[in-house]
């Protein structure tokens, strides 16, 4: 079961963020990650909410939102903790398109990965042991 | 001290021109109601008969023709002799559809070629120069009528063809040009390329140089002339005419002379084609007056303009015409090239993107630029930054396929791009083109 990640189209002007994020305060919806892309022309905002479902609907009306399966796995907080996972897949050949990370109050660190088959991925790092999340445990882990 | 290619007609008084045209007009109306089928049926709808013509007072009743005749009869149909007697086709560099192909006999060719060949000689040149010509080669008339009209001069013709600017300097500098003929943008380019190279304007050894096929600025001039350490001449002309020649400048350097004894010159209302008094603008209106394969009467080029009857200094008696204003429809000269709004429309539409779009033209350093901003839609869009770039950029290469010149594409997120009441505005021209 893979996290649903936000991903939102940002023109390269300025306020456009700040409107974005406006937008999802405005409906009640807590930010739980975010990292953005950007090239000269545009970004692309990416976004774990509390709620991606409701976060969608009211972003879909002034802006370009996709929904995307991402996974977010739960690091060891200590040296190597990243590497650990990211080794996992690499001997599996699966590539990573972008990742980023955000840590929870006394629940530790993620990294959310973005792979061409989240599913297998998801799996084979469950498989090893590394614990992921899915939508339903976003509110339950980080509030 | 003026220079003339042939000075009899350059020269001849107004009697004398008008007379010239009022014989060959006459000619030209029987020669193609005989022989183009496609004009005399407009004729005979208006009710015009070739002897309703007998001198070039008449020539208002004659129907017009436009660029859409062109495409209609595309390709023969307004073929004014057998394929036979053809010797060459040219064709125009944008198009809306299907491609305008004009048609040459050799009399047609040399007549072009004259027409040159003259505006060659009212810059100066003569047998002794070396005459770079940088426009492009092949379907283009643009590097064939400069190179028709250096040879009919007797100039040591460089025959460059456009692009390779290391080249054009090399040849330049190696073999002493002494007259470059190119586009007014390509122009200012080899000047920067040559600053760049650590070149003063005195290191060359050219004297004049002849531009056109896109709009060009007087600020432009001046800044050609600075750099290149020349005089910089306008030509006019349009492939459906015969080419560049049509009309060109003269030391003076105050509008292009017409060649009137070849190509008849009105000026019209271009919403009620109404013909206009000298000195008013509207669109520009050519009768080929004695070409044989290709023998346009009353056609509309689209471009406004202005014509001017004052006693030139240079000696010639023709009619000069300013510089194109502006267009009568819609179409962008860019870098020379004509780009359509309905071409880039089309373009988004095969590559899946909704039709809201601007187009932004300007100069930047003596270059167009054409910018393209679109709205990307739900289903363009990725999470992934490659996913957007790569559709980025094959938009951006159907574009250049269609347009044959490569624009910026700009993807913008959607309802951002200002909807108007009624007709669009899809075109901001930054260019200052009347300053």
């Amino acid at each position: 079961m893979a996290l649903t990640q936000l991903s939102v189209f940002v023109e390269n002007k300025t306020g456009n963020l700040a409107e974005i994020v406006k937008i999802i305060a405005d409906a009640g919806i807590n930010l739980r990650a975010l990292s953005l892309a950007e090239t000269s022309e545009f970004g692309i905002l990416r976004l774990i909410t509390s709620d991606s479902d409701k976060a969608e609907k009211v972003l879909k009306e002034r802006v370009i939102v996709k929904k995307t399966d991402v996974i977010a796995a739960k690091l060891d907080d200590q040296t190597g903790g990243l590497y650990t996972v990211l080794n996992i897949l690499d001997k599996a050949a699966i590539g990573i398109e972008y990742i980023y990370a955000f840590t929870a109050p006394h629940q530790g660190a993620y990294t959310v990965l973005r792979v061409d088959n989240c599913a297998a991925a998801e799996m084979l790092l469950n498989q090893n042991g590394i614990e992921t999340l899915k939508d339903s445990d976003i509110s339950a882990v980080l509030d | 001290m003026a220079n003339y290619y042939q000075k009899e007609i350059e020269t001849a008084s107004r009697e004398e021109i008008i007379a010239i045209q009022n014989e060959k007009l006459v000619k030209q109306v029987k020669h193609v109601y005989d022989n183009v089928a496609y004009y005399r049926n407009l004729m005979d709808e208006k009710g015009v008969k070739p002897e309703d013509i007998k001198s070039i007072d008449d020539i208002h009743k004659l129907p017009f023709l436009t660029k859409n005749d062109l495409r209609d009869a595309y390709p023969y149909g307004l073929l004014g002799t057998d394929l036979d007697n053809c010797v060459r086709i040219q064709s125009t560099s944008g198009t809306t559809g299907r491609r305008v192909v004009a048609f040459y006999t050799q009399a047609d060719i040399d007549l072009w070629e004259e027409c040159c060949a003259r505006a060659i000689v009212a810059v100066g040149g003569d047998k002794s120069d070396v005459c770079q010509v940088c426009y492009g080669y092949g379907l283009f008339t643009g590097g064939p009528g400069l190179n028709g009209g250096s040879h009919k001069v007797g100039c040591l013709t460089l025959p460059m063809s456009s692009g390779n600017t290391e080249r054009q300097i090399q040849f330049m500098m190696d073999l002493n040009a002494t007259i470059i003929c190119c586009t007014p943008s390509y122009a200012a380019y080899i000047g920067e390329t040559l600053a760049e190279k650590g070149y003063k304007p005195e290191d060359n050894k050219l004297k004049a140089g002849i531009f056109g096929a896109e709009p060009w600025t007087e600020e432009m001039r001046r800044s050609i002339e600075k750099s290149l350490g020349i005089k910089a001449y306008d030509i006019y002309g349009l492939t459906e005419i015969s080419g560049p020649g049509v009309s060109f400048e003269c030391e003076e350097q105050t509008g292009m002379h017409i060649n009137e004894d070849h190509f008849l010159a009105e000026i019209i209302n271009p919403d009620t084609g109404e013909v206009l008094p000298d000195g008013t603008v509207g669109e520009l209106v050519f009768t080929c007056l004695d070409k044989e394969a290709f023998p346009l009467l009353r056609y509309r080029t689209r471009d406004l303009c202005v014509l001017n009857r004052k006693k030139c200094s240079c000696g010639r008696t023709h009619v000069k015409m300013s510089k194109p204003l502006g267009r009568s429809d819609d179409m962008l000269i860019i870098r020379g090239v004509n780009v359509f709004p309905s071409q880039i429309e089309t373009v988004l539409l095969n590559e899946g993107y909704d039709p809201n779009y601007q187009i932004e033209v300007d100069r930047k350093n003596n270059t167009d630029t054409l910018d393209v901003y679109v709205e990307l839609s739900n289903e363009m869009f990725s999470d992934k930054v490659a996913d957007i770039q790569a559709k980025e950029a094959a938009l951006a290469a159907a574009m250049r396929t269609m347009l044959g010149i490569g624009p910026k594409m700009h993807l913008v997120a959607p309802k951002t791009i200002t909807r108007s009441e009624g007709k669009a505005v899809r075109v901001i021209d930054r260019r200052k083109l009347h300053d």
